[in-house]
């Protein structure tokens, strides 16, 4: 602490008689201010480098609002920004409706999954069984997505869908890029699903099995719902990653690039926006041109997105937050 | 070191008279799944409610608590007292199949409730629980409304009737209900300490249990708040059979009507710390003229 005497000073320094309360600079000090500046860097430099991220986005947002209408970009149906003169069209809508249709998909698969594997894993596995998945979990989580995709691509879809559906599912399609994201993000909800169950008091579940309540009761009725504010960030947390997923979609679920109108067959390929912008970003759309600019504008709507998103999460979190001492 | 479950077997309180239809031998059960508690009798206090005989519990085989043996009795308050670490809180747990849920724990002996063996294999714990209510140290209420959480238990036992009445009857019971019947939407965590422990024993009586087992129920609240609980105590004690675990001897003296005084046994050395029943008698009794010196140490303030 700043306030230790430093050992090669007397032990009554200050005021003569009482002990020296008075600061002293000694290597420890010294050593702790550099921490705690070092700290206030690290922070800043993550705040830093965030805003110039969004005003970089907005300043080639703005530009390409400066050529196309923002009526035209929210609610046009018909998405063609690589195509040349009359055929280029700036309607975001089926671009918007692919992401949330593969999201939509994959919540499917991963919200029943992940929340029953977070009631087996929090209220009926023994510690044993807990102690080997728990880890498990967290490796999947972190497992690189291209791996999902390059899956989906050579194997859902050829093995798994086309025999059963039929030959006519594309190469890449919307229910493959759905399944694989849903499976990609059912261990981040599990995980955290079960962190919030394990963290709800064992006083809770005691009061309710000692009145008759069976295990299936204590964990629908008791631990569920008193655990529903970090379920609700589990979901909240799944459903960004889903939409901010890119590889997976772009390998298996369409580029986004060129979708003339809104496609709802799940065996078609569609795309989301974070595709869109990989695949284009990669491309040889000329910077400053309108192709180019359009990256920047589909960003930042996605950015506004998983902001709502994120906003809407902090405030339900905070409304079923529950303090137990 | 002497058997210490003989002072329960020299106890004037132990009625040999067997619970209805109850055979000495654990292997021949002809019990229902079920737990119906037969009628209640006229003669209360001479009947018991649980017959413990040679019980035995260990946590990941290791000894906690044995040779338990004694009947505790209808329609009374007993209070189990001792050292901390001495095996209240667990023998407590077995009365009504807590220990389940405990990873590791067993016990052994028999449970002689209502004429059945609790710990009979065909006896299911969640059925026991409903008849054998608990109420804990801490106040645990749900985070949910008042009204919500006495609902919880006669809903989920299935209980028919107007709800609003269940309700309204459990907090009358609990005495609660003066104090609460304007905010029954109310979270029951906004709640005094001593309010939410009458809104546990509330709920644990909305099921209309026969036995309420209290693990030190008083322990986190303050003296006024304690009155009430006791005085609450004596009030359904006319309805319910009461085990209850204390650390406070005045407690134990003023509302129970046997006490069961455990100590931890060391003989088998420190790390064999075992839990065992000293005596077990009416507390007048315990507390003024104890037979086994121990207990005598205990009550009067030289030990533990
Ligand atoms: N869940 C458990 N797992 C393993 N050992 C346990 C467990 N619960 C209790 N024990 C052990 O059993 C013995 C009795 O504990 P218990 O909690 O029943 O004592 P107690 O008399 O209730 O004490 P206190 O007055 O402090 O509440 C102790 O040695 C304790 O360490
Ligand atoms: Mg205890």
């Amino acid at each position: 602490m700043a306030g230790t005497p430093s050992t090669t000073q007397p032990a009554m320094g200050g005021g003569g008689s009482g002990p020296n309360l008075l600061r002293t600079r000694t290597p420890r000090s010294v050593g702790e201010n550099a921490i705690r500046v070092s700290l206030f860097v690290a922070a800043a430099i993550s705040v830093i480098t965030t805003t110039l991220i969004v005003l970089s986005l907005l300043r080639e947002t703005v530009a390409f609002f400066g050529d196309v209408g923002a009526t035209e970009f929210l609610f046009g149906t018909k998405w063609t920004p690589q195509l040349a003169g009359e055929q280029q069209s700036f309607g975001m809508v089926p671009v918007l409706v692919g992401t949330l249709y593969i999201t939509g998909i994959a919540m499917l698969v991963a919200v029943p999954l992940g929340l029953l594997a977070a009631i087996y894993l929090s209220e009926y596995a023994p510690p044993r069984v807990r102690k080997i998945i728990k880890p498990i979990l967290e490796v999947l989580a972190g497992v690189p997505t291209i791996v999902f995709g390059f899956f989906a691509l050579t194997f859902i879809t050829p093995e798994l869908l086309r025999p059963l559906l039929g030959p006519e599912v594309q190469q890449s399609n919307q229910l493959a890029a759905g399944l694989l994201v849903g499976l990609l993000v059912l261990p981040t909800i599990a995980s955290v699903a079960e962190d919030a169950m394990t963290a709800v008091p064992y006083s809770l579940r005691e009061g309710a099995f000692g009145m008759g309540a069976s295990r299936l009761i204590v964990s629908l009725r008791v631990v569920f719902p008193a655990a529903l504010s970090g379920i609700i960030a589990a979901l909240v947390l799944g459903a960004s990653r889903a939409i901010g997923e890119t590889l997976v979609i772009l390998l298996a679920g369409g580029s986004g690039q060129l979708l003339p109108q809104i496609v709802t067959d799940p065996t078609q390929a569609s795309g989301s926006m974070a595709a869109f912008i990989a695949s284009t970003a990669t491309g040889d759309a000329p910077t400053g041109s309108i192709e180019f600019e359009t990256i920047f504008a589909v960003g930042f709507t996605l950015f506004v997105i998983c902001l709502v998103l994120n906003l809407l999460s902090i405030r339900l979190v905070g409304k079923y937050r529950q303090v137990y001492e | 070191m002497p058997d210490t479950t003989r002072t329960a077997e020299s106890d004037p309180t132990k009625t040999m008279d067997e619970p209805t239809g109850s055979t000495s031998s654990s292997s021949a059960h002809e019990v229902s799944p079920h737990l119906e508690p037969k009628p209640a009798s006229e003669t209360p206090s001479t009947e018991t409610i649980f017959d413990c005989r040679n019980v035995d519990v260990l946590y990941s085989g290791k000894l906690a608590v044995a040779e338990v043996t004694a009947p505790l009795m209808k329609r009374e308050i007993t209070a189990l007292i001792g050292p901390s670490g001495c095996g209240k809180s667990t023998f407590l747990r077995c009365l009504n199949r807590m220990n389940d849920l405990i990873p590791g724990a067993e016990v052994r002996g028999e449970i002689i409730y209502h004429g059945q063996d609790l710990y009979a294999k065909d006896v299911d714990p969640v059925q026991v629980r409903k008849h054998i209510g608990m109420v804990f140290q801490k106040p645990n209420p749900f985070p949910k409304s008042i009204y919500e959480n006495i609902a919880f238990g006669p809903r989920i036992v299935g209980m028919k009737g107007d709800m609003d009445e269940i309700v309204e009857n459990a907090l009358k019971r609990a005495s609660l209900w003066d104090d609460v019947k304007d905010r029954l939407k109310d979270n029951a965590f906004g709640m005094s300490g001593g309010q939410q422990q009458r809104l546990c024993i509330a709920r644990a009586l909305a099921v209309e249990p026969d036995v309420l087992l209290m693990d030190e129920p008083c322990s986190a609240l303050d003296p006024i708040s304690t009155n009430r609980i006791e005085d609450l105590m004596l009030e359904i004690k006319e309805q319910y059979s009461i085990v209850i675990v204390t650390h406070n001897m005045q407690q134990a003296a003023r509302v129970s009507d046997k006490t069961a005084f455990f100590t931890v046994d060391l003989s088998a050395g420190e790390s064999n710390r075992v839990g065992r029943l000293v005596e077990h008698d009416v507390t007048e009794k315990i507390f003024t003229q104890p037979e086994d010196k121990r207990t005598e140490e205990y009550v009067t303030g030289k030990f533990g």
